[in-house]
C-alpha cells in the first residue's frame, strides 16, 4: 500500500510536467490541452522566432549570466563561512538565525526591503549630485537597481541559507583526524586545505553549485520587484502565462526543464564520480 | 600580526557571507520596518513618523463588524489556504518519508527515491504551475475523463483558475518542504527503539504515534514552518493558478509596489510577518501540548 501511495505521488510530482514535454511536440493545429494534434517541431520553431513583443533569448542569457554568478558567490561564501562557523566568532549565532530567517521570511517582503534599500540609495545619490552640482549624476544617472546589484543581493538572500545548512551537515560528518595529519606532516594551514580538507568537501560543494544555480536560475519571488528594468526568464514566464495562449509557452517550458535537468544530471553525475573517488582513496 | 590573523580568522572568513546577509536581508527587513511609518504621494516616498498606512489597512474593519473589511477577509482567505496546504502537505509529506525511511530496505534504492522526489524542486516554479492546464483546463484530461466515465454531464469549470488549483498547486510544489526535514528526523530514529516496541508487542499504529511520530516533533515543526510562511507570503501561485482573481496578503502587496505606494505596502508586510510569527508561535504551541498530554 505504500509503495502503491509513493508511485502516486511521483505520478503527480512528474505528470504534469510530462503533459507539457508531450504537448509541446504538437502539429501546428494543436492547442493547450489533449488530444495530442499531429506531431511537428512548430511552436519550438515559433519560439526561436520570438514570442510576441518579449525578447526570450535575451532572458535566457541574463538568467543564465546571473544564475552562474549566484552559484560562485554562493559556493565561495558558504564554504568560508562553513569553515568559520567550526569555531565559534564573534555574531556567529546571531549570523546563523539571520539565515535560517532569510530562508523562511516571505519572499515578497524581501523583495520589497531590498526594492526599497536600492530606491533609497537612488534618491540619496540624486539629492547629493543636486546639491553639489555633480555632472554625471545630473546627466546620466538613473538608478543602482539592476541585475547584479539588487537581483543579485535578493537571490543571494535565498541561495546562501541553503549553501551554509549543505556545509553544516557536511562539517558535521567531518573527521577532523584527516586535517590533523596533514598538520602533523608538516602542512601549513593553507596546504592543510587544499590538499586534506577540500578534496575530502569537493563533492558536497557540488551539491552547493547545484543549489546556488538552479535556485537562482527558477527564482522569481524575491528577485520580481528588485532586478530593475530587464527580466530574467521565469519572470518573462509569469508575464507568458496571462498572454500567450498557443503551445509556444509548453515548448519554453520543455525547453528550460531540459536546461534544468541537464544540469541536475550533470551535478549529480559529477557528485556520484567525485564521491566514489574519494571513498576508493580511503580505502 | 599571523596571531592577529589566527584570532580573527573565523570571523574574517564569515565576512563575505554576514556582509551578504546585512546588506540584502537584515538592513532590508529594517528599511520595510521604518518605511511604513513613511508618508508618501504618488511619485515619491518622504521620511515621516506617521500611523496612516496602518490606519489605512485597517480602515472600517471594527465599525463594519460583523460585515469582514478588506484586510480581514484577504488575512482570513490567505490562512484558509495556509491551513488546508499544511495538512495536505503534512500527511502527504509525513507518509513519503515514512515510506522512504522505513519501507525501503537499501540504502542505494533510498537515496535514489529520495532524489527522485527533490529533482523537480530544482526545475521552475511557474512551468510546473502551468503543466496543470493540460491537465485542469475545461477540455483538461481530468474533465475529458469525468464526463467519459459519467460522473458529470459538462465539463467542471472550478479545477483550473480556482481556489482548488491554487490548493493542488501548493501541494504539488510544496510537499518536498514536509517530506526532506521529517524524512531526516526519521533518518535519526535508532531503529531498536522500533524494535523494543515491536517486541513489547505494540501495533504498527502504536509504534507510529507513540514512537515515529514524537520523535519526527522537530522535523514536522520544521516542514510546518517553511510551508506555512511560503503559502502565507504567496502571490504568484495565487496570482497564476487563480487565474489572477483571487486576493491574498502577498498580492496586495505586490500590486501596491506597482503602483510605487512603498510605505503602504511595508505597513501591510510588517502585518503579515507579526501574523506569520503568530501562527508559527501558535503552532508550536499546540505541537507542544500534545507532548504534555
Amino acid at each position: 500500500m505504500m509503495v502503491s501511495f509513493f508511485c502516486l505521488f511521483i505520478v503527480f510530482l512528474y505528470g504534469p510536467m510530462f503533459c507539457i514535454l508531450v504537448l509541446s511536440f504538437q502539429g501546428p493545429e494543436g492547442g493547450l490541452t489533449f488530444p495530442m494534434r499531429g506531431l511537428s517541431l512548430f511552436w519550438f520553431e515559433s519560439l526561436f522566432d520570438g514570442v510576441g513583443v518579449i525578447d526570450i533569448w535575451s532572458a535566457f542569457g541574463r538568467s543564465l549570466r546571473l544564475g552562474l554568478v549566484v552559484m560562485v558567490l554562493t559556493v565561495i561564501f558558504s564554504l568560508m563561512a562553513g569553515l568559520a562557523f567550526r569555531k565559534k566568532f564573534a555574531l556567529s549565532s546571531a549570523l546563523f538565525y539571520a539565515t535560517v530567517s532569510s530562508l523562511i521570511v516571505p519572499s515578497i517582503v524581501i523583495s520589497l526591503g531590498v526594492a526599497l534599500e536600492f530606491r533609497i540609495l537612488d534618491d540619496t545619490i540624486k539629492t547629493l549630485g543636486e546639491k553639489h552640482q555633480i555632472t554625471w549624476i545630473l546627466e546620466d544617472f538613473r538608478t543602482t537597481m539592476g541585475l547584479f546589484s539588487s537581483g543579485l543581493g535578493a537571490q543571494l538572500t535565498w541561495t546562501l541559507p541553503f549553501g551554509l545548512l549543505i556545509m553544516f551537515a557536511v562539517f558535521n560528518r567531518f573527521d577532523p583526524s584527516y586535517e590533523e595529519a596533514a598538520r602533523d606532516l608538516g602542512a601549513g594551514p593553507w596546504k592543510t586545505f587544499t590538499e586534506a580538507v577540500l578534496p575530502i568537501i569537493a563533492p558536497s560543494l557540488i551539491g552547493v553549485a547545484l543549489f546556488g544555480f538552479t535556485l537562482s536560475y527558477d527564482e522569481l519571488a524575491r528577485s520580481s520587484q528588485a532586478i530593475g528594468g530587464l527580466n530574467t526568464l521565469p519572470l518573462e514566464l509569469r508575464g507568458l502565462t496571462t498572454t500567450v495562449t498557443d503551445p509556444t509557452i509548453y515548448a519554453l517550458g520543455t525547453l528550460t526543464t531540459g536546461i534544468s535537468f541537464t544540469v541536475i544530471g550533470l551535478a549529480l553525475a559529477f557528485y556520484f564520480t567525485m564521491r566514489r573517488r574519494a571513498s576508493g582513496k580511503k580505502i | 600580526m599571523l596571531k592577529q590573523i589566527e584570532k580573527y580568522g573565523a570571523s574574517l572568513l564569515a565576512l563575505p557571507f554576514m556582509v551578504t546577509i546585512g546588506l540584502f536581508f537584515i538592513l532590508p527587513l529594517l528599511l520595510v520596518v521604518v518605511v511604513s511609518f513613511w508618508d508618501y504621494t504618488s511619485y515619491s516616498i518622504v521620511p515621516d513618523f506617521i500611523f496612516t498606512n496602518y490606519e489605512d489597512i485597517f480602515y472600517g474593519c471594527i465599525d463594519n463588524l460583523p460585515e469582514l473589511c478588506t484586510a480581514f477577509s484577504t488575512y482570513l482567505s490567505t490562512i484558509k489556504f495556509v491551513i488546508i496546504t499544511w495538512l495536505i502537505t503534512l500527511i502527504v509529506g509525513f507518509l513519503i518519508a515514512l515510506f522512504l525511511a522505513f519501507c525501503v530496505q537499501s540504502i542505494a534504492l533510498q537515496i535514489a527515491l529520495f532524489l527522485l522526489c527533490t529533482i523537480p524542486f530544482w526545475t521552475s516554479n511557474v512551468i510546473r504551475m502551468i503543466s496543470w492546464i493540460p491537465l485542469l483546463g475545461r477540455n483538461g484530461l481530468v474533465n475529458d475523463g469525468l464526463v467519459k466515465v459519467g460522473v458529470v454531464e459538462a465539463p467542471i469549470e472550478w479545477l483550473l483558475y480556482s481556489e482548488f488549483a491554487v490548493v493542488v498547486a501548493f501541494v504539488h510544489l510544496y510537499t518536498l518542504f514536509m517530506v526532506v526535514p521529517i524524512f531526516n528526523s526519521m533518518l535519526r530514529i535508532d531503529k531498536s527503539l522500533l524494535e523494543a516496541a515491536y517486541d513489547t508487542g505494540a501495533s504498527t499504529w502504536q509504534m507510529l504515534t507513540n514512537v515515529i511520530i514524537p520523535l519526527c516533533r522537530p522535523g514536522i515543526i520544521i516542514g510546518s514552518i517553511f510551508v506555512v510562511t511560503i503559502v502565507m507570503g504567496d502571490f504568484l501561485t495565487i496570482g497564476v493558478m487563480g487565474g489572477q482573481q483571487i486576493a491574498s496578503v502577498g498580492k496586495i502587496i505586490n500590486v501596491e509596489m506597482q503602483y510605487l505606494q512603498f510605505p503602504a505596502a511595508a505597513a501591510n508586510a510588517v502585518i503579515l510577518i507579526f501574523t506569520t510569527l503568530m501562527i508559527i508561535f501558535g503552532m508550536t504551541r499546540i505541537i507542544d501540548v500534545r507532548k504534555e498530554l
